[in-house]
C-alpha cells in the first residue's frame, strides 16, 4: 500500500505503523465508567470506507488520519490527526 | 543421436557449453536452455513423477513446466525443483534427475502405478487415519521418501541477494508483440518505463514462431525496438526479471535472476535482485498459456505442446522428434506442421476433433493423413511409440510415432490481475478466463487480455499504453505498428477427455487424473476450491498453470455446470517460485536486522565483554576475566565489586527523551499515573505509566531540570512504543497543550556509577567546583555538571542497584573517552565494569520490576506500587486502572520468594502450588517471574507473581518446573532482600 503523507509525499505503508479507529474520542475525566470502557474496547469493524490512525514511524513522526476502503484499500483521504475534529 | 538441426536458430554455435545430467556428460551450445539441450542431445526422459514415478519428459518450453523439474548445481549451491525449460546452459552445469530410485530409468518405486488404487484423492485423508501414533513414525516419513521432489542443501547458501526499489511511469510485465509496443509508446513519450520480462532475451513469442513483421522476420524487428528502447533515456530493460506479485496501489514485486545463468555469481555481485517496483501505471503483456489435451497417457515423454515444439525447433534448432502427429483443436497449432516440416520431421497425421476444419486442414495436412477424431491412449513404455485415434466414425486408428504435439488452445496468463482478490471472468463466447474488476493502475494487452494474434497484440500494446499515459497527464508520441501477416484463429474447445484404458492426467506435477477428479466429485468434493484440497490439483510448485483449465473443464462435465459456474480458484503470490534467499536479501545472520551499538561498545570489547542482544542493542552481559569460564563466577564479582567499592554500566539503551514547553508539566502529569506537580527543578522522580485499560506500560525516572525543561527515561525494550504513545496522546489527544519533546537516546551516552565509592570516583573526573556532598547533590538530585576538562554534562542521582549510586550523561560522541575516564580514575579504588547480568542480580536483591514484571497484563496495584496513583488528577488509564478488578486479592501480586533448602536453585517460569495439593492446573497459584544468584545474601532469591501474595509472606510453597522436572520448596517474603529501608542509597 501507499499512503500519500502530506508532510513526505507517497511512501510505502512499511513507514507506516497502524492504530485502528480514529472515531473513538476520549471521554472528560469525570464521564461514566461506561463511557471510558466504550473508549477503550468498543470498535467498529466495518467493510467499507473506514477513518483509521497511522503514524508515519519512519519518517515525520505525524499522526494521520487515513479513509481506507476495508474492501479494495483504496485511500480516499489522508490528513494530520491534529486538529482533526 | 543429435537432433540439433543444421542450421538456424537463436544459438550461438561457436560456443560450445559441456554439461552432466545424472552424471552423463553432454555438450550444447550458448542460448540453449538445460531442455534444448538435452532434447537434442536425444535426452527424453528427464524425470519421475511425484506420486506414481511414472516416466516424464519435456512438456512445456517455458516457465509452467510441470515435468521437466531437476536438481540443479551440487554441494551448498544445490536447488531442487528448477525447470529444465528456464534454465539457461553455462559451461559446467550439473543437473540430476529427481524423484527416482535407484536411477531414471529403472525405478523401483513406479510399483507405486500399480497400487495407484490406493493412493487416489484423499487418500492422505483416508489411509492414513489411524492408529494416530503411526504418523509420526510411520507415515510421515514414508510418504516423504516416496514423495519428494529433490532434496535441498543444507549447507549456508554461499551466494549474497539484494534488494532494489524502482519507481516508474509505466511498468510493462512482458515483452512480446504488445509490451514492447506499449513500452515504445511511453519511451518515445518521454515516460520513465520499466520493461520486465522473464526471458533473457525480449521478444515473447517472437523468439518462437516463424512471425513476418513488416518487410522482414520477427526477430529483426525486436531488435530495433529494443535497441531503441536501450537508447532511450529514462527506459530501464530488465530481461530475466520475473514480475512475481502484484500490491496494493502500484506496487510490484520482482526476481531479476542476475547471475543464475553463470556457475557461480562473479566476486561481488549477487544471485538475484528482488526489485520492489512502484508504478503509476503498469500493463500486463505475459500472453497466454498453451492447454494440454487430456487423453489416456498423455504423460509420457515425448507428447509435447504443439507451441514448444515450435520454440524447439525456431528458436534452440532442436527437432523433438522424427514422426510427429499434431492433435490439435485449433488452427493456431498448424503453424508447428510447417515448423515441423521445415525441421525435416514426418508429419504422420494431423488428428482434429473438429468436423468443420476438415477442409482447412486439408490444406495444411497436405499429403498426410488428416483424421477427424481424438487421441483416446497415447502407447509406449518410458517414451512415445503411438497414438491410438478414434475417429468420429468410431473406427480406432493406430498410428506410429514418437512425438506428439498438442494444444488445447490458449489461457490468458492474467495471475497479476488476480493478486489483489479480483476473480477472473469466465468468457464463453471466446473460452477463456478474463481479467475482471481491474484497479484503474493495471491495465492489460495482448494474448494476457485475449488478443491472440500477433496484429491485435501490436495494436492493443499502443492503444492501452497510449490511454494509461493520458490519464498519466503524458502526451503520447504516435508509433505507427508493423504489418503482421494473417493468422488461423479459428478455436472450438475440446473439453472432454474420451474413455478407456490408461491414466488420463489433468495436473502432471502432482499426478492428479480424471478419476480423482470424478472422485472427488462423488464424495462431495466437486466444488472448486474443495476438489483442488482434495485432490492436490495446482498445487504444486507450478500452482496448476497447465492444469487450472482442463481441471474445471473436467469438474463442470461431472457436475452438470459450465466453466464459468465452477469458477476459478484464487490466484496468489509468487507466479513463480521465489527462493527464500531472494525475499531475505542481505538480511540475514548478524545483518538480520541493524545491530545498535552502546557509545562503550568499544571499549566493552576491549575489556573482554560477552555481548547479548536486547532487542536490537548490544548490550555488555558480563566481563569475564582469566579463568572464569562459566557466567556465574563474573557476575558474582561484579555485584561484590559495586556493594562494596564501585562499578560501572552503560545504561545508554534506556529511551530517553527531553521536554519543554509551558505546558511540559500538565503533559507529564497526564501521561504518568503519580503527581509530579511538587518535584522541584534539579529533582528526579520515579513514574509509572499507564494504557488506558489501566495496565502498567513502562516505569523509568522523569527529572525536571529546568521550570520548562524536562528529561525522562523508559526502560530500553518500550523505548519506541513509549514515544510513539506520547506523539498520539500530543497530536491525538491534546493538541492545545503546548509542549514539544524528541527522543534523545542516540544522542547521550549515561552510565551508571554504582557503589559506596561512587562519589569519590565521581569526584576525580568532575569540575573542582561542583559539590557531591549529600546536601548539595542528594538522593534523587539531578543536574547539569562540568567535567575537569569542562565537558558539559549531566549528573543524576539515581540507583538501581540500591547502592549510593549516579548517572552521568554526557553526548554520545564523548562517551567512549569519558567510560575511559572514569576507568582510569578508579583504578585505585577497584572499580570494575559490570553488565546487565549484574545489573539484574542487584535489581531483584531490591526487588525493582522490570520486564518480566512488566508483561503488560499486571497493574500497578499487582506489582506493589498501587500507592503511586494519584487520585487528584486525570491521566492515561485513571478511570479503569480503579476497576476493582485490577486489585483482585484473588489474582496476583508481586511476592519475593526464597529457598527453604538455600542450596537449592530456583527457576524462572515454575509454578507455586501448595505444599500437599497434586500437580494440577486448578491448584495453580502463580509463578516465578525472575530469578538471580544472589552473592550478598549467598542463595538464590526470585521474585512471582502469587495470588492474594502480599498476605502470604512466610508461607511455604513448592514451586514446580515440569518443563525442567524441577521442584523446589519455597518460602514467600516481602519482595526486598537487601537494605529494606535504603539507607544505603541515600548515604
Ligand atoms: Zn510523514
Amino acid at each position: 500500500m501507499r499512503i500519500h503523507c502530506p508532510h513526505c509525499g507517497p511512501r510505502g505503508h512499511d513507514e507506516f505503523v497502524h492504530h485502528g479507529d480514529a472515531a473513538p474520542r476520549r471521554p472528560q475525566a469525570d464521564a461514566p465508567d461506561a463511557a471510558f470502557h466504550d473508549y477503550v474496547y468498543l470498535r467498529d469493524n466495518p467493510a467499507g470506507p473506514y477513518r483509521e490512525l497511522w503514524f508515519h514511524a519512519a519518517g515525520c513522526h505525524s499522526w494521520l488520519v487515513v479513509e481506507r476502503d476495508t474492501r479494495t484499500h483504496e485511500i480516499r483521504s489522508v490528513t494530520f490527526a491534529r486538529g482533526d475534529a | 543421436m543429435s537432433a540439433r538441426l543444421p542450421s538456424g536458430g537463436l544459438i550461438d554455435r561457436t560456443r560450445t557449453l559441456r554439461f552432466s545430467f545424472d552424471g552423463r556428460r553432454h555438450e550444447g551450445f550458448a542460448g540453449d536452455t538445460l531442455a534444448a539441450a538435452l532434447l537434442a542431445d536425444g535426452v527424453r526422459l528427464v524425470g519421475r513423477s511425484f506420486k506414481y514415478h511414472r516416466p516424464r519428459g519435456v512438456l512445456t518450453a517455458g516457465p509452467e513446466e510441470p515435468n521437466a523439474l531437476v536438481e540443479l548445481r551440487s554441494g551448498a549451491r544445490r536447488e531442487p525443483n528448477t525447470r529444465a525449460t528456464v534454465v539457461e546452459l553455462y559451461d559446467g552445469l550439473e543437473a540430476q534427475s529427481q524423484n527416482r530410485w535407484p536411477s531414471l530409468r529403472f525405478d523401483l518405486l513406479a510399483l507405486n502405478g500399480l497400487f495407484s488404487p490406493l493412493l487416489g484423492a484423499g487418500f492422505y485423508y483416508k489411509t492414513f487415519m489411524w492408529p494416530s501414533a503411526f504418523w509420526e513414525k510411520v507415515y510421515e516419513p514414508l510418504i516423504r521418501r516416496a514423495a519428494g521432489l529433490g532434496s535441498l542443501s543444507t549447507a549456508p547458501d554461499p551466494d549474497h541477494y539484494e534488494k532494489a526499489t524502482a519507481f516508474c511511469d509505466l511498468l510493462v510485465v512482458g515483452s512480446g508483440p504488445a509490451g514492447l509496443m506499449a513500452a515504445l509508446v511511453a519511451a518515445r513519450s518521454g515516460a520513465r518505463v520499466i520493461l520486465a520480462e522473464q526471458d533473457c532475451l525480449f521478444g515473447g513469442r517472437c523468439l518462437s514462431e516463424r512471425i513476418v513483421l513488416g518487410d522482414g522476420s520477427a526477430h529483426r524487428w525486436v531488435q530495433s525496438v529494443v535497441a531503441e528502447l536501450a537508447a532511450t533515456p529514462g527506459v530501464r530493460l530488465l530481461p530475466r526479471t520475473t514480475v512475481v506479485g502484484t500490491y496494493d496501489h502500484g506496487a510490484y514485486t520482482a526476481v531479476e535472476r542476475v547471475n543464475d545463468h553463470v556457475a557461480a555469481p562473479p566476486p561481488f555481485e549477487p544471485r538475484q535482485r528482488l526489485w520492489r517496483i512502484v508504478a503509476k501505471r503498469a500493463v500486463l503483456a505475459a500472453g497466454a498459456l498453451e492447454r494440454p489435451l487430456v487423453f489416456g497417457d498423455n504423460d509420457l515423454p515425448g507428447v509435447m505442446l504443439a507451441s514448444a515444439v515450435s520454440t524447439y525447433i525456431n528458436r534452440y534448432a532442436v527437432r523433438p522428434g522424427e514422426r510427429a502427429v499434431l492433435y490439435a483443436d485449433n488452427d493456431h497449432a498448424w503453424a508447428t506442421v510447417a515448423d515441423l516440416r521445415a525441421a525435416g520431421a514426418e508429419i504422420v497425421a494431423i488428428v482434429d476433433p473438429r468436423p468443420d476444419a476438415r477442409a482447412r486442414a486439408a490444406v495444411v495436412a497436405r499429403d498426410a493423413p488428416l483424421l477427424t477424431g481424438v487421441v483416446r491412449r497415447a502407447l509406449g513404455g518410458r517414451s512415445l511409440q503411438g497414438v491410438e485415434v478414434v475417429g468420429a466414425d468410431g473406427h480406432v486408428h493406430r498410428l506410429d510415432c514418437d512425438l506428439l504435439a498438442m494444444s488445447g488452445g490458449w489461457a490468458p496468463t492474467l495471475h497479476l490481475t488476480s493478486h489483489l482478490g479480483a476473480k477472473p471472468r469466465w468468457d464463453a463466447e471466446r473460452s477463456m478466463f478474463l481479467p475482471e474488476q481491474l484497479p484503474p493502475w493495471l491495465l492489460v494487452a495482448g494474448a494476457a487480455g485475449g488478443e491472440l494474434t500477433t496484429a491485435a497484440a501490436l495494436s492493443t500494446g499502443i492503444r492501452i499504453a497510449e490511454g494509461s499515459l493520458q490519464s498519466l497527464g503524458i502526451a503520447p508520441r504516435g508509433v505507427t505498428p508493423p504489418v503482421a501477416g494473417e493468422e488461423a484463429d479459428a478455436w472450438t474447445p475440446l473439453w472432454r477427455a474420451p474413455s478407456g484404458r490408461g491414466k488420463r492426467f489433468i495436473d502432471f506435477q502432482n499426478d492428479v487424473t480424471t478419476a480423482d477428479l470424478e472422485l472427488a466429485h462423488r464424495e462431495g468434493f466437486g466444488a472448486s476450491e474443495h476438489a483442488k484440497r482434495y485432490t492436490t490439483l495446482g498445487m504444486a510448485t507450478d500452482q496448476g498453470k497447465t492444469s487450472a483449465l482442463n481441471g474445471l473443464a473436467t469438474l463442470a462435465a461431472f457436475t452438470g455446470k459450465s466453466i464459468g459456474e465452477v469458477g476459478t480458484t484464487t490466484y496468489r503470490p509468487p507466479y513463480t517460485p521465489v527462493a527464500i534467499g531472494a525475499l531475505a536479501g542481505h538480511h540475514r545472520g548478524p545483518d538480520f536486522r541493524p545491530t545498535r551499538l552502546t557509545p562503550s561498545h568499544e571499549w566493552a570489547r576491549e575489556q573482554g565483554a560477552v555481548f547479548i542482544e536486547s532487542g536490537a542493542w548490544l548490550r555488555a552481559q558480563y566481563f569475564p576475566r582469566a579463568g572464569e569460564t562459566d557466567w556465574l563466577p563474573p557476575v558474582i564479582r561484579e555485584v561484590q565489586a559495586v556493594r562494596s567499592t564501585v562499578g560501572l554500566c552503560d545504561v545508554s539503551t534506556l529511551g530517553k527523551i527531553e521536554l519543554k514547553g509551558p505546558d511540559a508539566l500538565r503533559f507529564i502529569e497526564r501521561l504518568y499515573a503519580n503527581g509530579w506537580q511538587t518535584l522541584a527543578v534539579g529533582r528526579a522522580r520515579y513514574g509509572v505509566m499507564l494504557r488506558e485499560d489501566g495496565r502498567v506500560m513502562d516505569d523509568g525516572t522523569v527529572a525536571r531540570l529546568g521550570e520548562q525543561h524536562w528529561f525522562m527515561t523508559t526502560t530500553t525494550a518500550n523505548a519506541v512504543a513509549v514515544y510513539q504513545h506520547m506523539q498520539h496522546c500530543h497530536q491525538v489527544l491534546w493538541p492545545e497543550l503546548d509542549v514539544q519533546f524528541t527522543s534523545v537516546t542516540e544522542q547521550w551516552a549515561q552510565f551508571a556509577v554504582a557503589g559506596p565509592r561512587s562519589r569519590e570516583l565521581l569526584r576525580r573526573i568532575l569540575a573542582s567546583g561542583e559539590d557531591l556532598s549529600n546536601d548539595a547533590f542528594p538522593y534523587m538530585a539531578a543536574q547539569a555538571v562540568t567535567l575537569t576538562d569542562g565537558l558539559r554534562g549531566r549528573l543524576f542521582r539515581l540507583s538501581f542497584s540500591g547502592e549510593l549510586a549516579y548517572e552521568i550523561a554526557v553526548p554520545a560522541r564523548h562517551g567512549d573517552a569519558v567510560i575511559r575516564r572514569l576507568a582510569a580514575a578508579g583504578e585505585d579504588l577497584g572499580v570494575v565494569p559490570y553488565g546487565i547480568e549484574a545489573l539484574g542480580v542487584m535489581r531483584i536483591e531490591k526487588g525493582h520490576v522490570a520486564g518480566n514484571e512488566l508483561t503488560g497484563r499486571t497493574s500497578a496495584q499487582q506489582l506493589g506500587l498501587g500507592r503511586m496513583l494519584s487520585t487528584q488528577k486525570d491521566y492515561i488509564g485513571a478511570r479503569l486502572a480503579r476497576l476493582p478488578a485490577l486489585d483482585d486479592p484473588a489474582d496476583t501480586q508481586l511476592v519475593g520468594v526464597r529457598p527453604v533448602d538455600v542450596k537449592t536453585r530456583l527457576m524462572s517460569g515454575a509454578h507455586f502450588l501448595p505444599l500437599a495439593a497434586p500437580t494440577t492446573f486448578e491448584h495453580e497459584q502463580g509463578y516465578v517471574t525472575s530469578v538471580a544468584y544472589s552473592p550478598s545474601l549467598g542463595h538464590w532469591i526470585a521474585l512471582g507473581l502469587l495470588k492474594n501474595g502480599r498476605h502470604r509472606h512466610g508461607e511455604r510453597l513448592r514451586a514446580v518446573d515440569l518443563l525442567r522436572s524441577q521442584e523446589t520448596e519455597v518460602e514467600i517474603c516481602e519482595p526486598v532482600f537487601i537494605d529494606p529501608q535504603g539507607a544505603r542509597l541515600r548515604g
